[in-house]
């Protein structure tokens, strides 16, 4: 690049400018807000690269150890941060090694703009090397995708790319630029996306709905608020506690909704779903009304359909029209953000306290708390439980430290056992079940809130997944604490083998490596617990802790997650045992 | 729980005219495992918005799914189900004869007034004939031509008409505008 156009960049004006492909993207990155850049790169991708690296002033990049985890440390930081993930990829496997957190960010409703080099233009449908029909491959997991094969084109994909990926209900976005495209050059001017034709990121609010649901909210003797993370993708957390503070309602919240109001609000009173507490379930069935914010009736919220919510009319609060009547049916639908519509359901409903109806929930808390979490948070037997080290390491972090999971049995224990005081505390892989996404989502979580300790729980299955990520985080000295929950077993599917398979551990037993040792190869200091006397100081030695961090505790090695609710099975049939 | 019968429903799906919205709107039909009995699509009326007229057998509350995961996708505009008699509809088809048999008696010449089909066009060695109608009519043609002999025979996916005064997608666009007024 000339010398003379670098001095030209800084300079902020509307007029066209003649500059590459490539310099295009990172001017309209620039123009999006976009300040930091989780990738990797490759052949395909090369000019964005180079002109990458005159910006580093101005843009973070953060070289990830696989492209799967550069997503996921994207999608980390679009949770924590509300902006949108970004990131870099090659073409060919590059591209092909993004799509299990573009699927995830598309099932868990994460805005991301992933952008893929691609071979160069005369090239494209000759099998050349490292092409692959990155559209057609990603197009069922990302809410839109495009290929740009011209330079001029480039501002204008990628200023409809941050519009989609932001707006209504949020998702992964692919731009795939043809190498071509990146070289050539074109008169670059910016003009942000407002509305798309073909496209209603949010209905228009209807107020015959508002009225018919305040109507039903007002006659109801058993209501139950069901939180979904629609209310913190909306920024809807102080309308709902208005909404919530005025009606008396008790609210459950998902997996994906936890943290959206404070753990210990007293109308919390817990998890839906297949792992969650045993009185949001077993009162679903009780309950006259359900009113459901911004979250879909996933399966592992609601077990058998047919034997879901039974005694209740719905009202269905949600953004995405395709998820009103999709897995159970709306009696009220009201379409839009939730952060527009509870208010004013808040402003028509009258004050109340269901007194009598939240002390339901609260015994049935206690039968579960003597039954289930005593025994979990503070066992009389030897073994180490997971349930104790999450309860205490969520202390340690004064019960406000942002929550990062993999996928499986601990998983539902921090989400059972972990505390939070404020919104956007939880990273989580909800509706993909992503094993591997903990570590570099945590990483991507401490990137987007670096004020805030970031302890993410993974299991030791999941953790070697993407153990590779510990490379980036040494590189990049992400100050994240990770908490090795060690059974050396595949813990979920081993407590699913024993209830449901007759004890048939079929792969689930894992020999593992030392992973104190791996730890050290990557310079994190660790420690590994294995008594439950050294418990408290190694918490407070990972605590304390300047940079990353590695506990591992041995922990029981057929521990199970309960309450359960059998797959397929009511959620009244939720088992305590 | 009875499972629910199905019925025919024809799709009109508009969108923009993209390259690779086909398969777009395909995907939505292969993850719910519905099959696709007839497929037409062709520039709208309105210029810029293209039409997909897509005939499938599904329930109706399957349809109903089906249709708001087609719209949900970024670049299609609007998705109207109908059922068979809230539209007017056609198909086209051609059958090949040996220009021979028509010559050899008058039992084709027949069929193509009796059945209101055409002759497009006549060769020394073949006659193409044309008919339109419900599948069922020049399925019902074909029967009776194949004893002389029908050496090709094509048949389009349908297109349809509402029986409505306007285009739908019209009044669409209005409310569209309207809508973005209130948003903003």
């Amino acid at each position: 690049m000339e010398p003379q156009s670098q001095l030209l960049m800084k300079e902020k004006t509307n007029e066209t400018r003649r500059m590459s492909g490539s310099e295009a993207v990172m001017q309209s990155l620039l123009k999006e807000g976009t300040s930091i850049i989780f990738g990797y790169p490759g052949g395909a991708i090369m000019p964005i690269y180079d002109a990458l690296y005159n910006y580093h002033d101005q843009m973070h990049h953060v070289l990830t150890r696989h492209e799967q985890g550069a997503v996921h440390a994207a999608q980390g930081y679009a949770r924590v941060t509300g902006k949108v993930g970004v990131c870099f990829a090659t073409s060919g496997p590059g591209a092909t090694n993004t799509v299990t957190g573009l699927a995830d960010a598309m099932m868990d409703s994460t805005p991301l703009v992933v952008i893929t080099g691609q071979v160069t233009s005369s090239l494209l449908g000759t099998d050349a090397f490292q092409e692959t029909d990155v559209v057609g491959v990603t197009q069922p997991v990302t809410k839109w995708n495009y290929q740009v094969r011209k330079a001029e084109d480039i501002p204008a994909a990628l200023a409809r790319a941050f519009y989609i990926a932001r707006s209504g209900r949020p998702g992964p976005v692919v731009v795939d630029i043809t190498k071509d495209a990146q070289i050539n050059e074109l008169d670059f001017q910016y003009r942000p996306v407002k509305s798309i034709r073909s496209y209603t990121p949010e209905s228009p609010i209807d107020f015959h709905q508002i009225e018919e649901a305040a109507k039903l909210i007002n006659l109801s003797k058993k209501p139950l608020a069901l939180i979904g993370q629609g209310i913190v993708l909306g920024n809807a957390e102080k309308e709902l506690l208005d909404f919530l503070e005025k009606s008396g309602i008790p609210a459950a919240w998902t997996l994906l909704g936890l943290s959206a109001i404070p753990s210990s609000h007293p109308q919390n009173v817990g998890m839906l779903g297949m792992h969650g507490n045993y009185g949001p379930n077993i009162k679903t069935n009780e309950a006259d009304l359900i009113i459901a914010i911004g979250m879909r009736f996933d399966d592992r919220v609601t077990g058998d359909l047919t034997r879901y919510a039974t005694n209740a009319k719905v009202i269905h609060m949600e953004i995405d029209p395709a998820e009103i009547n999709k897995n159970v049916h709306a009696d009220v639908p009201v379409l839009g953000n939730v952060k527009k519509t509870l208010p004013l359901i808040t402003g028509k409903i009258t004050k109340n306290e269901h007194k009598d109806w939240l002390a339901e929930f609260e015994a049935c808390f206690r039968i579960e708390y003597n039954r289930i979490i005593d025994k979990e948070i503070a066992p009389d037997d030897k073994g180490l439980r997971m349930g104790e080290v999450i309860s205490k390491v969520s202390s340690a972090f004064n019960d406000d430290a942002v929550m990062v999971t993999d996928v499986g049995q601990h998983q539902m224990m921090s989400a059972r056992y972990f505390r939070f005081k404020q919104t956007r505390s939880v990273v989580t892989s909800g509706g993909l079940g992503t094993m591997g996404f903990g570590v570099p989502a945590a990483m991507g979580a401490k990137l987007g809130a670096p004020e805030r300790p970031v302890c993410v729980f993974v299991g030791d299955g999941g953790f070697q997944m993407t153990i590779q990520e510990l490379g980036t985080i040494f590189q990049t000295k992400i100050p994240v604490k990770i908490v090795l929950l060690n059974n050396n077993f595949l813990g979920m599917v081993r407590q699913w083998q024993e209830l449901f398979f007759d004890r048939r551990y079929a792969s689930t037993e894992l020999i593992n490596p030392d992973f104190q040792t791996i730890a050290k190869g990557y310079h994190v200091p660790s420690v590994k617990v294995t008594e439950r006397e050294t418990l408290n100081d190694a918490i407070k030695q990972m605590v304390e802790s300047e940079g990353p961090f590695l506990m591992e505790v041995l922990v029981e090695k057929e521990g199970n997650v309960f309450p359960m609710v059998p797959s397929g099975a009511s959620v009244s049939d939720i088992r305590l045992e | 729980m009875k499972t629910p019968d199905k019925e025919e429903f024809t799709l009109s799906i508009y969108s923009e005219n993209h390259v690779g919205l086909l398969n777009q709107i395909t995907t939505v039909f292969t993850r719910r495992h519905i099959n696709i009995e007839s497929l037409t699509t062709s520039e709208s009326a309105i210029s810029g918005i293209h039409k997909f007229t897509v005939v499938v057998d599904a329930t109706a509350d399957n349809i109903e799914k089906l249709a708001k995961q087609i719209e949900k996708r970024i670049d299609v505009l609007k998705v109207f189900v109908f059922r068979a008699d809230e539209i007017i509809h056609q198909e086209i088809a051609l059958y090949k004869v040996s220009t021979s048999s028509l010559l050899g008696g008058n039992e084709i010449e027949k069929l193509v007034r009796q059945y209101g089909a055409r002759i497009l066009e006549i060769t020394p060695e073949y006659t193409v004939i044309e008919k339109t109608g419900h599948k069922e009519e020049t399925q019902e043609l074909f029967e009776k031509l194949d004893p002389y002999g029908v050496s090709q025979f094509v048949r389009s996916g349908r297109i349809a008409i509402t029986k409505t005064k306007k285009e739908l997608l019209e009044n669409y666009l209005k409310k569209l505008e309207t809508d973005q007024t209130q948003l903003n």
